[in-house]
């Protein structure tokens, strides 16, 4: 399901962004831009409940499946940034995060 | 490293020992092996070897690239011409002799005797003693032993008269293997070399000089002034044989070099026997390298990353953290992408500190990168931290491969398979149990799961969830009783009471007594109507009494919580709480606390009765609740008149005689009752019992009276029946005496009013003590059978705490 992952810094640029090959790359890179504007729509919602990320993702996602999904991403996402070597705003360039990620791509769609 | 620009012949040279150290033909020198021995061979005090180990680059790099083995060996020439090691110095040095080596010879000689019993290579080397050290190696290695501080000598004096007085020394001492160097691997290159030892040896001194002074370098960056300068002259012999040398001195270098690290080791081995024990660990690493798993730590390189390590971590158990392990190793300049892979690979449990297992994985890394290995997708076997306390070695090798950045290029062969496996078997599996630990600590499963066993047992079996002394609220609240209340006019107050009626007979009374009066008691909490099913499910399995009397205050607080398992009517059949609910409601018919009371089992609508007695037994009801809660008195009687279908059959005459007695007055009694009985109920007083007989009470409308009796509770907890008895009594008495001018009045008004009334007060006076004392039997025998329950309870939970503690313990084990 997964034809496209994307993680976005806080500045709103993309991380790391990866999609199927086989459709248009940048009609994703759109749509994951977009998806965006959703997210702070909801962040601004739900300004209170500060922790509440995870259901400000699920919101925008089909709850059950991807949430595996994201708790997965998730956790490879915060072994990247445990990387003392790894400078928060640089590109996402482990390997062991690719690894993930194709894998999630590749198991969902 | 500066640029070297090096004469013909020193080219010449050097590139024969770096081919002879380069034993891996990885055109890298690791820092041990061959390296050292030939550093050794050097002749050159430890101190200077490291540092021109360090000068050269090599400690910074963790081995020997063919740069910083031609550094190392122009150092080694400059320190045994008596130079100051200077970096300066390897350009500006003119006519610099080659680096001589003490036949390192020896010590390859003297391992290679042992293991190959070569014993030649050794007289050839004694004979050659003069010369060029024939065999530096077999030499070096004996030399090791052998003249330990000899190696302070002047470089060409050394050499000449060491290389006599190595001869001698390094045969009987042959197997004097340089420790640190790998088994003699040497000897087979030794022999070739032999008329190349003194090039050897002057390569390998130069080579362990270099070693030396890159691992210097990585820790003091300066190194004392070599007096190595007279060892030039006694190199030029050497140059003829360098080729031989070279080959095996090519191999040695890497072992020498690390053999080199040991500053024991580098001043024993100053002498060319240093270098040959170089060459022959070299040899021996090379053949072990060959064996094992090129990702091997070898001991001195674990050795290393463990001093790196102690450099910023002292406590070897302790972590380095993510920034300074970073600041280490971005010194291997290394780019920070192959870093973050490194630490990918090495950081095993993504805490963002290295342990020493860790550290030197990531060490390791790092010199393998160094050396032109590609990084492993996968973090190998061998390296991986199956100890936590390993992790902290690894990373001590980081810090180490950071001594090989600032040094040497990527030479030092990466000596990944040697002898390391031992210990990283060893500690991965103390780390792993450690891992193991500390997750299970982290888990802490024991704990936790006791704890959630703890929590699990309860709603795991709500029969015999009394594990816990849960509340039981009693008196049932008024929020309760509202809805109790609601649910009584809304519902067939009938109909709970005569199942229940029906039933109990069936079930033991002793122990549906207790639990059905603990349900009514909650259930009048909770709704009366509840109450009225818990009296249902009451006359269910036995067992589930506890359950019931557990759940009894589930029920009470929750409003019309599930109906607690059937609580056998305790006193169905032999409860006199009926008989007293009865009597109660006959007697209390004024009196609307019982009957408020009793409205509070499920749906027993007694309430009417109540409220139509309660006006006009304000005062009872109040005695009531001095009573042991009057409401308990009320509630007494609803379970005996649940559980009872006498009782019942009593209430409902009573509850038509109220009706009939009272029309008018049952309105009342009934607003009365409800809110005595909520009052009762808040006051907790016998409020089982007083829940329960107003749910009983509850279930009959018009038996206010009855519920009143109800009040009783005969599902009370063991106390309660008394308390009921009591209050009954009290009731009777109050009734009798305080009350007795209302109460009696209302009762003999309500006795007037029916005449039937007087009759079924007497045998609702007598059904209800007896039910009263049926209940009390039922509930001593619940009481005794939940206690027994419990500690059956308890035993097993404690057998379970003790079983997961050893799975705990297990757990590691299993892991490893």
């Amino acid at each position: 399901m997964a034809v496209c992952i994307a993680v976005i810094a806080k500045e709103n640029y993309p991380l790391y962004i990866r999609s199927v090959p086989t459709q248009n790359e940048l009609k994703f890179h759109y749509t994951v831009h977009t998806s965006l504007d959703v997210v702070e729509e909801k962040i601004s919602a739900v300004g209170k409940s500060l922790g509440d990320q995870r259901e400000l993702y699920l919101g925008l996602l089909y709850p059950t499946e991807d949430y595996k999904m994201f708790r997965k991403l998730h956790n490879s996402f915060t072994d990247v940034m445990c990387n003392p070597f790894h400078n928060p705003g640089d590109p996402i360039q482990s390997k062991a995060f690719d690894g993930i990620v194709s894998g999630m791509m590749v198991q969902t769609g | 490293m500066e640029s070297l620009t090096l004469t013909d012949i020193e080219q010449k040279y050097y590139s024969d020992l770096f081919v002879y150290c380069d034993t891996d033909n990885t055109k890298k020198v690791a820092s041990n092996g061959r390296v050292l021995d030939l550093f050794r061979a050097a002749q050159l005090p430890s101190e200077v070897v490291l540092q021109i180990t360090e000068l050269c680059g090599a400690t910074r790099l963790g081995h020997f690239g063919r740069s910083q083995f031609y550094i190392a060996l122009k150092l080694i020439a400059i320190a045994q011409s008596g130079l100051p090691l200077r970096v300066e110095s390897l350009n500006s040095v003119k006519d610099l002799p080659l680096p001589r080596f003490v036949v390192g010879k020896n010590e390859a000689e003297a391992r290679h005797a042992a293991l190959y019993q070569d014993t030649d290579s050794q007289g050839l080397y004694p004979a050659s003693a003069t010369a060029v050290i024939p065999r530096p190696p077999g030499r070096g290695l004996q030399n090791k032993k052998g003249p330990p501080s000899s190696t302070a000598l002047p470089v060409h004096e050394v050499i000449q008269p060491l290389a006599p007085s190595i001869e001698p020394q390094p045969e009987p001492t042959s197997p004097v293997v340089s420790p640190h160097q790998s088994p003699p691997t040497s000897p087979h290159s030794w022999r070739k070399h032999k008329r190349q030892h003194s090039g050897g040896n002057a390569d390998r001194q130069p080579v362990v000089a270099a070693t030396g002074a890159v691992w210097t370098q990585f820790r003091e960056p300066q190194a004392g002034p070599v007096p190595g300068e007279g060892m030039w002259p006694s190199h030029s012999p050497p140059p003829p044989g360098q080729e031989s040398w070279v080959s095996f001195t090519a191999d040695t270098p890497p072992s020498s070099a690390l053999p080199a690290m040991h500053p024991s080791s580098v001043q024993e081995s100053t002498t060319i026997r240093t270098v040959a024990s170089a060459a022959t660990t070299n040899e021996i690493q090379r053949q072990s390298s060959g064996y094992d798993d090129p990702w091997k730590i070898t001991d001195e390189q674990r050795q290393y990353y463990i001093n790196q390590f102690k450099t910023i971590q002292p406590d070897l158990t302790g972590f380095i953290p993510g920034s300074a392990a970073k600041e280490f190793f971005t010194k291997s300049k290394l780019p920070i992408l192959e870093l973050s892979h490194i630490w990918e690979l090495s950081d095993f449990d993504k805490d963002g500190a290295l342990t020493l297992d860790e550290f030197c994985a990531a060490f390791h890394l790092v010199v393998a990168r160094k050396n032109g290995y590609d990084l492993p997708e996968k973090l190998p076997e061998s390296l991986m931290p199956k100890l936590i306390d390993l992790d902290d070695s690894a990373e001590v090798s980081e810090s180490t491969a950071d001594v090989g950045y600032s040094g040497s290029p990527v030479e030092v062969t990466p000596n990944k398979s040697p002898s390391m496996p031992s210990l990283n078997q060893a500690w991965p599996e103390m780390n792993q149990s450690n891992e193991q630990w500390e997750t299970f600590s982290e888990r802490s499963s024991s704990s936790q799961t006791l704890t959630q066993f703890d929590s699990n047992i309860a709603p795991a079996d709500p029969d015999t969830a009394i594990v816990h002394p849960v509340p039981i609220r009693m008196t049932p609240s008024k929020i309760h009783m509202q809805e109790m209340e609601l649910k009584r006019t809304g519902s067939d107050h009938n109909h709970p009471t005569s199942p229940l009626l029906a039933k109990p007979p069936e079930l033991s009374e002793e122990a549906k007594l207790p639990t059905s009066m603990k349900f009514v008691a909650a259930n009048t909490v909770g709704d009366g109507y509840s109450s009225s099913d818990s009296f249902t499910s009451d006359q269910e399995p036995i067992t589930r009494q506890r359950s019931q009397s557990g759940t009894s205050p589930e029920a009470l607080k929750v409003v019309a919580p599930p109906p607690p398992p059937p609580r056998p009517h305790p006193s169905h059949s032999r409860s006199s709480s009926l008989d007293m609910n009865r009597t109660f409601a006959a007697t209390s018919a004024p009196g609307q606390p019982q009957p408020s009371t009793i409205a509070f089992p499920p749906a027993v609508p007694p309430r009417p009765l109540p409220t139509q007695t309660s006006v006009p037994l304000t005062g009872h009801r109040g005695e009531a609740e001095v009573a042991p809660g009057g409401g308990a008195v009320l509630t007494t009687t609803s379970p005996q008149q649940i559980p009872q279908q006498p009782n019942f059959a009593d209430f409902s005459q009573f509850q038509a005689f109220a009706a009939s007695e009272q029309p008018s007055s049952l309105p009342e009694v009934d607003i009365h009752s409800e809110p005595g009985q909520a009052e009762k109920s808040s006051e907790g007083a016998g409020p089982l019992r007083t829940v329960k007989s107003d749910g009983q009470a509850d279930e009959r409308s018009s038996a206010t009276v009855n519920s009143a009796k109800g009040s009783s509770g005969p599902l009370a907890p063991p106390p309660k029946p008394v308390r009921r008895r009591l209050k009954s009594e009290d009731e009777l008495r109050p009734e009798d005496e305080q009350h007795g001018p209302q109460k009696s009045n209302v009762i003999a008004a309500v006795l007037a009013t029916q005449p039937s009334i007087p009759r079924s007060v007497g045998k609702d006076k007598k059904a209800i003590q007896a039910s009263i004392r049926r209940n009390k039997e039922t509930n001593t025998v619940l009481a005794r059978l939940n206690s027994e329950l419990q500690q059956q309870l308890k035993d097993l939970l404690e057998e379970r705490i003790s079983l997961e503690v050893q799975l705990e313990q297990l757990r590691p084990f299993s892991h490893l």
